[in-house]
């Protein structure tokens, strides 16, 4: 599977269609996003799995936005995998101010496990532009119907309160890439009250909607282990039956501020 | 195009998280923690998570300051130094050594901070020595 996409990022390179391959490169027992600019180097390519399927991911589409904005001229080659692609496609649909185009990127893809798309909950394990793998099924979690929507909601909230204000979620999120972001805002993150009010996780929630590809990222990010991404779909669920979100919250209960 | 990760340790407190600081042409432009890190395994609290930020930052301190008629100047470091030295000195012989105490760091190597303490109980005389992490 490697081998493949190796082969493919080396003609890439060759042949000067694109300035830059980025995927992620091991060294000793760590994986690290890397830029490949030398067709040598790639044999030190890794998928993104340490000890486990997948757990070594990181967000690459985040970062090529970052170098299309740096590098306006190049093209880029890059890694996906099926959440990575849909990123990409996210990105470049939205059309923002950065001069990221489907014409200055090759994705070169391979699929996902089973395994992991069972533990993903994965719609999609699998790029279209797919190189290396099956496309394999996939297993996307049952809608739930209002009532479930509701008593879901208010057992989430229960984890809620373990939040502390890192903002890992945005940053590890590779679709948030506003250069101005709501959530850094005062009256959402009011210094010195830990948790902050549930309405800066469910602000994200709604940012989130029709937008999230449901990478997990975020959770793998979140030190307070707070299942983010069954919010994001729990709220993605209920904004696309047209249920008011006013209301759904709890209100928040003043917290003593944190002792630091 | 020169874009590099570079492996290193959050030196904010005394946990240790791993992460990589990323540049572009040379310049800090971000921070992802690292997933393969035994401590942290692809986290970070808010401070490890903006440490790109401050390094470059145009508001960091770059020389000693000494407070003169109100005002903070900058000054050499031998100044600073023989300030300081001159200052423990004398408050050391009007109110005894433990009137002085010692305040180690997180951000700093074990061997700064046995230094430190061993400055604080042999040079000065004193135990009053604790740390920043006790927060
Ligand atoms: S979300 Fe899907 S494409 Fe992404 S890692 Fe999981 S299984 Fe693979
Ligand atoms: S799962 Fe999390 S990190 Fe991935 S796109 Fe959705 S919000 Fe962003
Ligand atoms: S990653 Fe988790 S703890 Fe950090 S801000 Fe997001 S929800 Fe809160
Ligand atoms: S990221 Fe936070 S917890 Fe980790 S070492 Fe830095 S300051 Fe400590």
């Amino acid at each position: 599977m490697k081998q493949k996409i190796i082969e493919r990022a080396k003609e890439l390179l060759a042949s000067g269609e694109i300035g830059g391959f980025l995927a992620l490169k091991q060294e000793g027992m760590h994986i690290a996003p890397h830029l490949f600019t030398d067709p040598a180097e790639l044999d030190m390519l890794s998928l993104g799995d340490a000890q486990g399927l997948g757990d070594a991911r990181y967000p690459l589409v985040k970062l090529l936005y970052t170098l299309a904005e740096r590098f306006p001229q190049e093209k880029f080659g890059i890694m996906v995998r099926g959440c990575d692609e849909r990123a990409l496609n996210q990105l470049i649909k939205e059309d923002r101010s950065c001069p990221l185009r489907a014409s200055r990127v090759v994705a070169v893809g391979f699929a996902c496990p089973e395994e992991l798309a069972r533990a993903c909950e994965c719609a999609q394990p699998w790029p279209q532009a797919l190189v290396a793998g099956e496309k394999g099924p996939g297993f996307p979690p049952p809608e739930a119907d209002f009532a479930d929507l509701m008593t879901e909601l208010q057992q989430w909230f229960g984890e809620a309160d373990r939040c502390m204000k890192c903002l890992g979620c945005k940053n590890s999120c590779p679709v948030c890439v506003c250069h101005e972001c709501t959530l850094e805002e005062e009256a959402m993150l009011p210094q010195r009250q830990l948790p902050p009010t549930p309405n800066f996780l469910f602000t994200r929630a709604v940012h989130m909607v029709d937008r999230c590809v449901y990478c997990g990222l975020c959770e793998a990010a979140c030190p307070a282990g707070i299942p983010l991404k069954k919010l994001y779909r729990l709220v993605a669920q209920l904004v696309g039956q047209g249920i008011p979100l006013v209301g759904a919250a709890p209100r928040p209960q003043p917290q003593p501020a944190a002792t630091l | 195009m020169d874009y590099k990760s570079t492996l290193t340790v959050c030196p904010y407190c005394g946990c240790g998280c791993g992460f990589y600081l990323e540049t572009v042409n040379g310049k800090l432009v971000g921070t992802k923690p690292s997933a393969t890190s035994p401590v942290n395994n692809g986290k970070l609290c808010v401070k490890g998570w903006n440490v790109h930020e401050f390094v470059q930052s145009p508001r960091r301190l770059t020389n000693p300051l000494l407070r003169k008629g109100g005002e903070l100047v900058e000054v050499s470091w031998d100044e600073a130094l023989d300030y300081v030295a001159g200052e423990l000195r004398r408050i050391k012989a009007e109110h005894g050594p433990d009137s002085i105490a010692f305040l180690a760091s997180a951000k700093i190597t074990n061997e700064d901070n046995y230094l430190l303490q061993k400055f604080a109980r042999a040079a000065v005389g004193t135990n009053n020595v604790d740390h920043c992490a006790r927060l």
